[in-house]
């Protein structure tokens, strides 16, 4: 081995050693904290949670039965989740495509959160389905491409990788590596491009979906458009979804944050509110279409009708009557509100699809309602997100610039 | 990032080659009506008895393990069951129907659907329509995602929950394995009454539609199965109407491979148009941000061009001021001199 070779190979595990002692560090300092004792007390629970499911089998642990096929690790870990990690794919198509430099500050977090996000879908699904490791076997040993569930696992999958390879420079820049960072930069832009176009497929395919089940699924929320609601909606809880996590980061590590991130806040507040203001606005009315398409107006006089108004007038219409008023009036307090009202709406809707309005034909003894430790072991993946997020936060550089990197990009 | 445009227009030929990649989704244009000379069942509600014999026949030949209760207790019947992974087909006792004297009994079980939603819906192709008619299903490549439960519009397919390792799907086979021996599916088999029949699908159909020119008053003019969600192997024959035996008539024709086909049909023209599209929305981004660069250059070097010709023409100006009123001063002190001049010499001279 040459000297060059010996000394270049030193420093990689000199780097590696001391992300290693900073991580440990880090980690000892979260779980002391007060929200690292509750978050530990979750993450224990989860974990004997964890082991029951994979002892006792699915019937352990959900309340999942032959009429009901999927609760709410479809309904909510794999529907909400994808599409409240949009953040990534809109952030980074806003910045890089669209050219709207000044919200750049908002890139890191938002892939950040996007990358979390698709990793705890993939987590939760290895609870959700039977033999967890034959999870590649589509890929690997028959191709069902007739199933729209093939088209979303592939594209999970894919766009899983590049959200993994957008978050690398933030994790090569802490562990010192230029070289690879440098590499690693130099694919933003495919990469970009690369996973608008998965998220435009597997956004749109999570509610094609419900397309086989017109018999099973509500006809308010059955419609042939589901694939384009689907779609619409997650730009809609990406961008509410960027607002809500700048939010919450601005009250716990506002430490971290550099001057641009400072600067660019309220811009990005106020810019992704307003875009969030003309999305919803589109979204109500391809659903009214949805409805006229259908004449199904006369369903709405039931109680599945009102339902279906709530979510419509109260998560659709309301929320982009807020964030317009709040954009007028530049408020980013009120557009904060109206985030956090859209993400809950984004909830709301996925599980209406999958859970709710699912299998509304049945007798209420054979419909499904959430097993308490279905509900424990959704919140410790959440929390485990959160955990890494923080982290995450604490270590690389998301909130500011690394010296090193300044004006780099 | 410095991006020159042959790089960029190569990654996005990666990108969507790589995207593409895969088998392409066929969408038939015509009818799809079943195998040609494949199976079918049929079965006659105003024939069974309710003896429960079938499920006895179907729980051997599967090896399925003994029920709790035994299959010649007929209390069974008094509530409503479904399948599950004991039990491959149930019979249900419907009582109290108006027009009929008597309880009405139905099966439950797989109808083996001409183009099912199950296969259709199947990520890994674990279920095959095979040329008997029989839809089998294949647990060795399964992942238990169980989509295939929610497309079945029937509420067929079972999933053994309890099991760890190995849960599997469980459903009719049209006993498949018996079939291919030349046999009689283990139900059939049982039934007393002959309320089951086996035969070709085709042969059935004219005889279910035989028994109902027969005999108007006792059926209704319905077999169920001919073309429901596109046909299914299994035809049903009754004298209520079938929602009375709690069978969905609402389910329409259109097999389910054809709900998702045009959601499946976008994925090639994303694909292919975004990159096209995005390339395009970052070009003009790009050359509006160079056009104002430009712009924004031009102007400066205009504007200071301009200050530089107001600078120069004002110190010209001030120059030639300057000269002029330098001239004026030294023509004044000329004059002056001139003037004392004069009169020194007037002075002298006087």
């Amino acid at each position: 081995m040459s000297e060059e070779a010996t000394t270049a190979s030193k420093s990689f595990f000199a780097a590696f050693g001391h992300a290693a002692e900073e991580l440990v560090k880090t980690l000892v300092k979260t779980f002391l904290s007060p929200f690292g004792i509750v978050a530990g007390i979750i993450v224990i629970l989860g974990l004997i949670l964890t082991v029951l499911r994979f002892t006792g089998g699915l019937a352990a642990v959900t309340n999942l039965s032959d009429y009901n096929a999927w609760g709410i690790w479809i309904g909510f870990d794999l529907l909400t989740g994808v599409a409240l990690a949009a953040g990534g794919f809109v952030t980074s198509a806003a910045v890089y495509i669209f050219g709207m430099k000044k919200y750049h500050s908002a890139i890191r977090p938002a892939v950040l959160t996007g990358f979390l996000g698709y990793a705890l879908v993939v987590a939760a699904l290895h609870y959700d389905v039977g033999r967890p490791w034959r999870l590649p076997y589509p890929f690997i040993m028959q191709q069902g491409t007739t199933s729209v569930l093939f088209e979303v696992g592939a594209c999970v999958a894919l766009y899983l990788a590049v959200l993994f390879l957008e978050f690398c420079p933030a994790a090569l820049e802490w562990l010192g590596l230029k070289k690879v960072r440098n590499l690693a930069v130099r694919l933003t832009m495919v990469l970009t491009i690369f996973g608008v176009i998965l998220s435009t497929l597997h956004q749109s395919s999570l509610g094609a979906l419900f397309l086989i089940a017109p018999s099973k699924l509500h006809p308010l929320w059955y419609s042939s458009y589901l694939p384009v609601f689907f779609f619409v909606s997650s730009i809609i809880a990406g961008l509410s979804m960027v607002i809500f996590e700048s939010t919450l980061s601005y009250r716990y590590f506002a430490h971290k944050m550099d001057e641009e991130h400072m600067n660019e806040r309220d811009g990005v507040v106020l810019g992704f509110g307003k875009a969030a203001s003309f999305v919803l606005a589109g979204y109500f009315a391809i659903k009214v279409i949805g409805i006229s398409a259908e004449n199904e107006w006369y369903l709405l006089g039931t109680p599945y009708g009102i339902w279906f108004l709530v979510e419509l007038l109260g998560f659709v219409a309301l929320p982009c009557f807020l964030y317009a008023v709040g954009v007028r009036d530049r408020s980013p307090k009120l557009i904060k509100w109206a985030a956090a009202w859209s993400v809950l709406g984004v909830v709301i809707n996925r599980l209406n699809v999958s859970v709710i309005a699912f299998n509304w034909h049945l007798p209420s003894a054979d419909r499904y309602f959430p097993h308490w430790m279905e509900i424990a072991i959704s919140i410790f993946l959440v929390t485990a997100g959160i955990i890494a997020f923080r982290v995450i936060v604490t270590m690389m550089p998301i909130f500011y610039e690394h010296p090193d990197y300044k004006d780099a990009h | 990032m410095a991006v020159s445009r042959r790089k960029f227009l190569g990654w996005m030929g990666a990108a969507g080659l790589s995207t593409a990649f895969g088998r392409p989704a066929y969408a038939a244009k015509k009818h799809f009506k079943g195998h040609p000379d494949s199976f079918g069942i049929l079965y006659d509600s105003m024939l069974c008895i309710g003896c429960r014999k079938c499920e006895a026949g179907c729980n051997i030949v599967n090896d399925l393990p003994v029920p709790d209760r035994p299959f010649d207790d007929l209390s069974v019947l008094d509530s409503k069951r479904r399948t599950d992974p004991k039990a491959y087909m149930v019979i249900n006792r419907y009582d109290h129907i108006e027009t009929v004297k008597g309880p009405l009994y139905r099966r439950i079980g797989c109808n083996h659907c001409l183009e099912p939603a199950c296969a259709s819906s199947c990520f890994v192709r674990a279920y095959t329509k095979t040329k008997t008619g029989a839809v089998t299903y294949d647990a060795s490549v399964c992942v238990g995602c169980r989509y295939c439960m929610i497309a079945c519009p029937f509420d067929i397919p079972t999933f053994e929950y309890d099991k760890v390792l190995a849960p599997r799907i469980r459903k009719c086979t049209m006993c498949y394995p018996r079939l291919i021996q030349g046999k009689l599916p283990g139900c059939v088999l049982a039934c007393p009454k002959e309320a089951l029949s086996f035969g070709k699908r085709t042969g059935l159909i004219k005889i279910a539609r035989e028994r109902i020119r027969k005999y108007p008053d006792r059926y209704v003019d319905h077999v169920y199965g001919e073309h429901e969600m596109g046909g299914t192997s299994w035809l049903y024959l009754s004298g209520v109407p079938f929602k009375e035996l709690g069978m969905r008539e609402d389910l329409g024709i259109t097999p389910a491979p054809e709900l998702t086909k045009g959601a499946l049909g976008a994925v090639p023209l994303v694909v292919g148009l975004w990159p096209v599209l995005l390339t395009g929305i970052y070009a003009m981004s790009k050359r509006k941000e160079r056009i104002a660069r430009e712009e924004r250059e031009k102007a400066v070097a205009t504007a200071l061009d301009q200050a530089k010709a107001g600078a120069e023409s004002r110190l010209s100006e001030a120059l030639a001021r300057a000269e002029k009123d330098k001239q004026a001063a030294i023509e004044k002190e000329v004059k002056k001199a001139l003037e004392k001049a004069a009169e020194t010499q007037t002075e002298e001279g006087a």
